[in-house]
């Protein structure tokens, strides 16, 4: 590590490369703090070209290397790993160019999501998905976790909306993907890329798709006594020909937790809740509101507001984008889960829910983007207590086998990670499984980058499948138990 | 017509794989044009057709890849839903897979984005005969490394597309074309501005001397559209549906059609021959009246790429698309190898050596 750190330190200069422990120890862990390893070095580089000579001093040494943004994801993407270099991206921080007649930013990998939209404000422009996190989550994160938000059903996730991404390879090699078009000749390697939690290159440069702002934005919350009408009312409004811009829905628990925090005005009697947000032309706007009106009506809505105006708007919204740390008031930890189901299966997946509460003595809120079937159950637990981490995960583990036994999947927005490998198992076969290693090794040979991360081996699933025997057969029989 | 030929269609692969016995894959036909020629055994996959699962509400449509496009469509429009990126047929068989394969989005991709954006999940048998499946029937999903939307585009190269699940759309309430009498400049100068706006434009179109502009909305917000002026296009719907489906007059002549991807404001082209331009001038097609003219430079100056379409005129090096870099191309061939140990799928169609 010595003769890493020196030749690294040629590389970046001295004040960038860390390892003295007491200041990487602000790199231990990412938003998924349950998980945390100091890292022996941290380097910053300050550029691409400093982004391919660190990627080309740890290929030649073999040293896995693990990419970090803001240190935001919620599943361990940029946990450091023993004996791996942690390349934090913050620096490269500058909006490079900013285009408004072509509808698009070029930015580097460490600029954070929401300042790209501050930015082309003035040009009426906005860049379209905005995780909580937006403040401080950066976008060569939001692109290696494909990141969402609330606005997903409308204007898609990041892959939707970004346009050309800057890749240094395991080997220190810059791959341009895409263009300013959001097309290139050869295969659709941008998608590829997007979404590989750093498994497979490091982003260093995006350019980003601008939307032009829309003309008028009505929000209306409207409140059941029944948590399976109001899931039933996500698929009429879609079927009524809509598609909102925001569709989020909370439980009673949420409505609760989030009214006590931020005091935003929701019916505190509710046991469910919907905010739909509707944007557009000014004309569409009024005709889709009426119809969002008359769906809510007549599912029996016992509280219908639509905001007055903007900051009721953000009144209500406020709620909703509290609703995590709110829910972090009521316990002393929470456990937040990311499994996205067929938007039909709602209410039958919720009940199922409540009863795994239950079942394992533990509270759980549910506070999601409905429109996407993109559901985050907060499991509360105590980590003081004996077992209820254990407790919290397995429960978590059975919400998301129950996300795959319906047709869905075990992570929406948040990344593999470090805390999703058991589940993968479930959602994947072993051939699958199989093909994600090999495409690894079709780009980072030597396993260099983020080794371990997102996609789980054989053995760890012979392992987590040990418990769970499908149809009398056990799953990956050939495999040996450890 | 629905049946699901995995079994037999795997079976073939793998006797395949076995005797490295390159296969041509072919669904209707109707894009036999597009990419380079194939030499192989034909792997025929029409049979395996039928749609999956198709509940509107979820806006999610899984079918079998040799299901055919219109009978698709048709599924589609009886609940008021379609597909958003508009894909041309270019013949009235053809399939989903080729769709996907071809990776090609007609007038809507503007303003609805590219089919990549519109795949969720696929089933596919790789070049060593392995059943795979990726992806899902969620709007939101991202376990694993994006497969799915690798084979978009594809042409067949890296799998034997089983069946797709796609994300589709309600349709919008009523549509309107304006038309404008201006030059391509002038065109270009307005489609980009309009572009900045939140204008319900849902395609555009230049053709000799004149521009097309199609709006989608309710009634009432098409009436507000109006202001921008222009004549109202009759048989609106026959006139895009001659530009996706290259029935247009324009495309009629010979001589080798090209396919320009550049920024959108970039300058008219100094080429002579004729050019029809959509997506707000970032697709352009071109006819050079010289079959030597250098489209790939051209383009490229531009920022972006040129592809042959289709033509008389194979070019020297015999590539259809833009060169890779070599970098790049290394990726590509890693791919090729990881999917398709044996290089029997549609082994060439891409580039010379995938």
């Amino acid at each position: 590590m010595a003769s890493l750190a020196e030749e690294l330190r040629a590389t970046v200069g001295a004040a960038n490369v860390l390892t003295a422990r007491e200041a990487c120890v602000a790199f231990e862990c990412d938003g998924l703090t349950a998980y945390r390893h100091v890292p022996d070095v941290v380097v910053l580089p300050g550029n691409a070209a400093e982004v391919q000579a660190v990627m080309s001093i740890c290929h030649r040494l073999r040293v896995p290397v693990v990419a970090r943004g803001a240190g935001t994801g919620l599943s361990g993407g940029s946990l450091p790993i023993a004996g791996a270099v942690l390349l934090v991206l913050a620096r490269l921080n500058q909006i490079l160019e900013l285009a408004p007649r072509r509808r698009l930013a070029r930015v580097q990998p460490g600029v954070t999501n929401l300042s790209i939209s501050k930015a082309c404000a003035a040009h009426g422009l906005f860049y379209a998905p905005d995780p909580s996190s937006q403040i401080a989550c950066s976008i060569g994160g939001n692109v290696a976790e494909n990141s969402g938000g609330v606005h997903c059903l409308k204007y898609g996730i990041t892959l939707h909306n970004i346009l050309e991404i800057h890749v240094v390879t395991a080997a220190g090699e810059l791959l341009v993907l895409g263009s300013e078009m959001g097309e290139a000749p050869g295969y659709a390697l941008t998608a590829l890329l997007t979404g590989s939690e750093g498994m497979l290159g490091v982003i260093v440069e995006v350019t980003v798709k601008l939307l032009p702002r829309p003309e008028r934005v009505e929000l209306v919350l409207g409140a059941f006594d029944d948590i399976g009408a109001c899931a039933r009312v996500v698929g009429d409004i879609i079927s009524a020909g809509i598609i909102p811009a925001g569709l989020e829905m909370m439980d009673g628990a949420a409505i609760c937790a989030a009214e006590a925090f931020a005091k935003c005005g929701y019916p505190t009697a509710a046991q469910a809740l919907l905010l739909c947000e509707i944007d557009g032309g000014d004309a569409d706007v009024s005709h889709q509101l009426e119809r969002v009106m008359s769906v809510m009506q007549g599912a029996g809505a016992i509280y219908l507001r639509v905001a007055a105006d903007a900051s009721e708007q953000l009144r209500m919204w406020s709620g909703r984008k509290a609703a995590f740390p709110a829910v972090g008031r009521l316990a002393p930890d929470y456990y937040c889960m990311d499994g996205t189901i067929p938007r039909r299966r709602l209410p039958e997946v919720l009940h199922r829910i409540s009863e795994l509460s239950e079942e394992f003595a533990l509270p759980i809120a549910n506070v999601f983007h409905a429109g996407d079937g993109n559901l985050h159950p907060l499991i509360m637990f105590d980590a003081g207590k004996p077992d209820e981490l254990q407790r919290a995960e397995e429960c978590g583990n059975r919400i998301l086998e129950l996300c795959v036994a319906v047709g869905g999947t075990v992570t929406g927005e948040h990344g593999v990670g470090v805390e999703k490998l058991g589940p993968m198992c479930t959602q994947f076969g072993s051939a699958e499984l199989e093909m994600f290693h090999a495409v690894k090794r079709a780009l980072d040979p030597h396993a260099l980058l983020n080794p371990g991360k997102a996609v789980p081996t054989l053995a760890r699933c012979a392992d987590y499948g040990a418990l769970r025997v499908h149809g009398g057969q056990m799953p990956f029989a050939h495999l040996p138990r450890f | 017509m629905e049946r699901d030929a995995t079994a037999k269609l795997t079976e073939r692969v793998q006797a395949a794989a076995a005797a490295r016995t390159p296969l041509r894959l072919c669904g209707s036909g109707s894009k036999a044009f597009y990419g380079r020629p194939v030499r192989g055994e034909p792997l025929l996959l029409q049979e395996h057709s039928g749609v999956v699962d198709y509940d509107p509400q979820e806006l999610v449509l899984t079918a079998r890849a040799g299901t055919p496009l219109a009978h698709i469509e048709a599924r589609l429009s009886e609940c008021g839903q379609h597909l958003p990126f508009e894909p041309p047929h270019f013949g009235p068989a053809a399939t989903l897979g080729g769709m996907i394969a071809s990776g090609l989005s007609g007038p809507a991709r503007a303003s609805a984005g590219p089919m990549r954006d519109f795949v969720l999940g696929v089933r596919i048998l790789t070049g060593a005969g392995q059943v795979l499946h990726f992806g899902g029937r969620v709007m939101k999903n991202v376990a694993g490394y994006d497969v799915t939307r690798l084979m978009v585009g594809a042409l067949g190269t890296l799998g034997v597309l089983l069946e797709v699940s796609l994300k589709v759309l309600p349709r919008a309430p009523d549509q309107l074309t304006l038309t404008f009498a201006l030059s391509a400049a002038q065109a270009l100068e307005r489609m980009n501005g309009w572009a900045c706006t939140p204008l319900p434009i849902s395609a555009t179109c230049w053709d000799d001397g004149r521009l097309y502009v199609r709006l989608q909305g309710s009634a009432a917000a098409l009436a507000q559209a109006r202001r921008i002026g222009g004549e109202e296009l009759d048989a609106a719907e026959a006139f895009w549906t001659s530009v996706k489906e290259h029935t247009h007059p324009f495309f009629h002549g010979a001589g080798n059609l090209w396919r320009l991807t550049v920024p959108s404001e970039s300058a008219v082209f100094d080429v002579p021959g004729r050019t029809l331009m959509e997506w707000t001038g970032a697709q352009r097609w071109l006819v050079p009246d010289d079959a030597r003219a250098e489209l790939h430079e051209h383009s490229a100056r531009a920022g972006g790429f040129a592809t042959l379409f289709r033509g008389p005129e194979p070019e020297p090096s015999g590539e259809v698309f833009a060169a890779l870099p070599a970098a790049l191309m290394r990726v590509h061939r890693e791919l090729k190898r990881t999917f398709d140990p044996y290089a029997i799928l549609n082994p060439g169609r891409l580039y010379a050596d995938l």
